[in-house]
């Protein structure tokens, strides 16, 4: 890193391009952090102006529901840490979700997903999606032969997680690109977990990633937000299947994003359709806050990996612990893929499974002191879940073993505080569920 | 489908300081085309640009009168802007070097997807600057931090404080 690219302009490195990226001072008032752009709607100089801006003639603003200036450095940043062209930002990694899907289905369309992703997603996509028509086929994405079998003709995208929540499961990104990119399809990787700190999916393949903003990228518990990156390397015209892409777009009296704006067509498409008609926008505040956690993403990062590495290790020699699934540990049959995908640290959120069981679990989450028992990861503050009471409750047993979700399992976020404290916190609280 | 930028930006900036006015070869009159957009755009930065387009000639476009060839136009142009296949800006490159002296031309510019090396070389030897498959708009967006402003990676990392003309 941080060396001349081959333009002569130098390739700064990660820590600089999360600090700075997207983020210049503002020009008018020359005010150093980017401010707040606490704003609904932009003055148009005439009526030329505001028609080539309606018509997409020109770089600009109109209303908030589309573009502002405050999520637009968020979106440039993000862009910027995954290695993108653009990047969306929206009110939430659900919102994410729908925006990608949106550009790329027509009703009757499928896409192949993991069976293992969080359940939030399971229940999003095998669910209400099916309002739209838009068939999710879960297969379990560990089997490559599997997922190309699983391609129809109707089949418009693969959706994996890079590290997938809760259980410390990783996709092999590359091998799933080139399925993907033999059906013509765009792989899509949701890199909540990991952050482009520890993984960046477009170095092997991905096409498009997806966020929630609220877990590490913030990393302080304040802002739910979700972002949609495009890696501007996926030709819709040449798939020939993606006629929200590249085909004349009637609500802008027959615009063909693809033909007009190249590489930038899938991210013009999220603002200029997407978010203009499903209206998910993120709030300038969230995405101030974002901003501001994204200043330390790498040093977050590197202590919430060693942290939970050192967590995973007590939990693995614990008595009362049946497994630990973290893909730091060599014990995990994901090792060899986190070394691959995730070699500055395999993220810090994992699950164990105790040997009490439901009631085991229960009472584990219940008796934690320093750690807090919330459905949310990726704080700076350690949480713990049980999730087949909590978050993947909505799911069928059978689709919670899936997951990884069973009865025994419990979900740990590890955070920044004092490792010992919160091993202790651990060894109390896993002494009490003994006693359930 | 994007291929890695080759020029730095500081190439780039130079050349759109140091240019005023635009040929624009390919111009269209339909208002959803690449190139309308390109030269609504350019206008709006203060660059006079004038189309050449030999089925639309003698006819306006964006108040600019459309020319049949670079020799039909009167005046003098510091670039041109390509906005054909990679085969037809052969010709249209050669049609630049011989007007270069005449017309003042510095800089050929081919669009996304433009690129015809052999051309390039040929304008090289000639002293002119060539820039290939990328598109003056856009450029011109992401240097002065528009393009920032549709959630688009500019690549750009300064501390520095941009003037704006008030």
């Amino acid at each position: 890193m941080s060396e001349q690219d081959k333009r002569g302009n130098r390739a700064y490195g990660f820590e600089t391009r999360m600090i700075h990226a997207g983020t210049q001072p503002e020009p008018v008032t020359g005010a150093r952090q980017t401010p707040i752009f606490q704003n609904t709607s932009y003055v148009f100089h005439d009526a030329d102006h505001a028609a080539s801006l309606f018509n997409l003639q020109t770089f600009g603003f109109i209303y908030s529901r589309l573009t502002n200036p405050t999520v637009a450095a968020l979106e440039e940043r993000l862009a910027n840490l995954e290695g993108g062209r653009g990047g969306t930002c929206c009110a939430s990694g659900h919102a994410a979700q729908i925006l990608a899907f949106f550009a790329l289905m027509e009703p009757g369309d499928r896409f192949i997903c993991s069976t293992r992703l969080y359940g939030g997603s399971i229940t999003q996509f095998g669910k209400t999606f099916k309002k739209f028509d838009w068939q999710a086929d879960f297969v379990d994405v560990d089997d490559i032969d599997a997922v190309r079998r699983a391609v129809t003709p109707k089949t418009k995208a693969i959706f994996v997680e890079s590290l997938a929540n809760p259980g410390g499961v990783v996709s092999d990104i590359e091998a799933l690109a080139a399925v993907a990119h033999d059906a013509a399809i765009p792989l899509i990787v949701d890199n909540t977990m990991a952050t482009p700190y520890l993984c960046r999916p477009f170095e092997w393949g991905a096409d498009l990633v997806v966020h929630s903003t609220t877990k590490f990228l913030s990393g302080n518990g304040t802002s739910v937000g979700g972002a949609v990156i495009d890696s501007g390397r996926f030709d819709w015209a040449a798939a020939g299947r993606f006629p929200g892409l590249a085909a004349p777009e009637p609500a802008y009296h027959g615009l063909n994003f693809q033909e007009t704006f190249g590489d930038m067509a899938f991210t013009m498409q999220a603002h200029a359709v997407g978010l203009r008609d499903l209206g998910a926008t993120m709030a300038p505040m969230n995405a101030f806050q974002t901003l501001l956690g994204t200043e330390t993403l790498s040093l977050r990062m590197e202590r919430h990996c060693s942290n939970a590495k050192a967590v995973a290790e007590y939990l693995e020699g614990h008595p009362q612990v049946a497994w630990v699934s973290c893909a730091a540990l060599p014990s995990s049959r994901y090792y060899k893929l986190a070394q691959k995908y995730l070699p500055s640290g395999a993220g810090s959120v994992f699950t164990i499974g105790l040997k009490g069981g439901y009631a085991a679990g229960v009472k584990m989450v219940e008796s934690c002191e320093l750690l807090s028992h919330l459905a949310n990861i990726g704080d700076v503050r350690s949480l713990i879940l049980h999730p087949a009471s909590t978050t993947h409750r909505q799911l069928t047993e059978a689709q919670q073993a899936a997951a990884g979700a069973g009865p025994e399992v419990v979900r740990l976020s590890i955070g920044l505080e004092t490792v010992d404290d919160i091993i202790a916190d651990l060894d109390q609280a896993l002494a009490a569920a003994g006693k359930a | 489908m994007a291929s890695p930028l080759t020029y730095s930006n500081a190439e780039l900036l130079a050349i759109l300081r140091a240019t005023r006015t635009i040929a624009m070869v390919g111009a269209s009159p339909k208002w959803n085309r690449p190139s309308y957009f390109a030269m609504k755009y350019l206008q709006e930065k203060g660059y006079r640009v004038i189309p050449v387009n030999p089925g639309h000639a003698g006819k306006e476009i964006l108040g600019e009168t459309v020319y049949a060839s670079l020799s039909d136009i009167p005046d003098r142009f510091d670039m041109v802007d390509i906005f054909r296949n990679s085969e037809a800006a052969g010709p249209i490159t050669d049609e630049a070097i011989a007007l270069a002296k005449e017309k003042g031309i510095k800089v050929v510019w081919m669009q996304i997807g433009v690129i015809n090396e052999a051309a390039a070389e040929r304008a090289r030897a000639a002293g002119l600057t060539v820039v290939m498959n990328r598109c003056p708009k856009i450029e011109f967006g992401r240097l002065h931090a528009e393009l920032s402003w549709g959630g688009f990676n500019s690549g750009i990392i300064s501390a520095k404080r941009r003037r704006v003309q008030l």
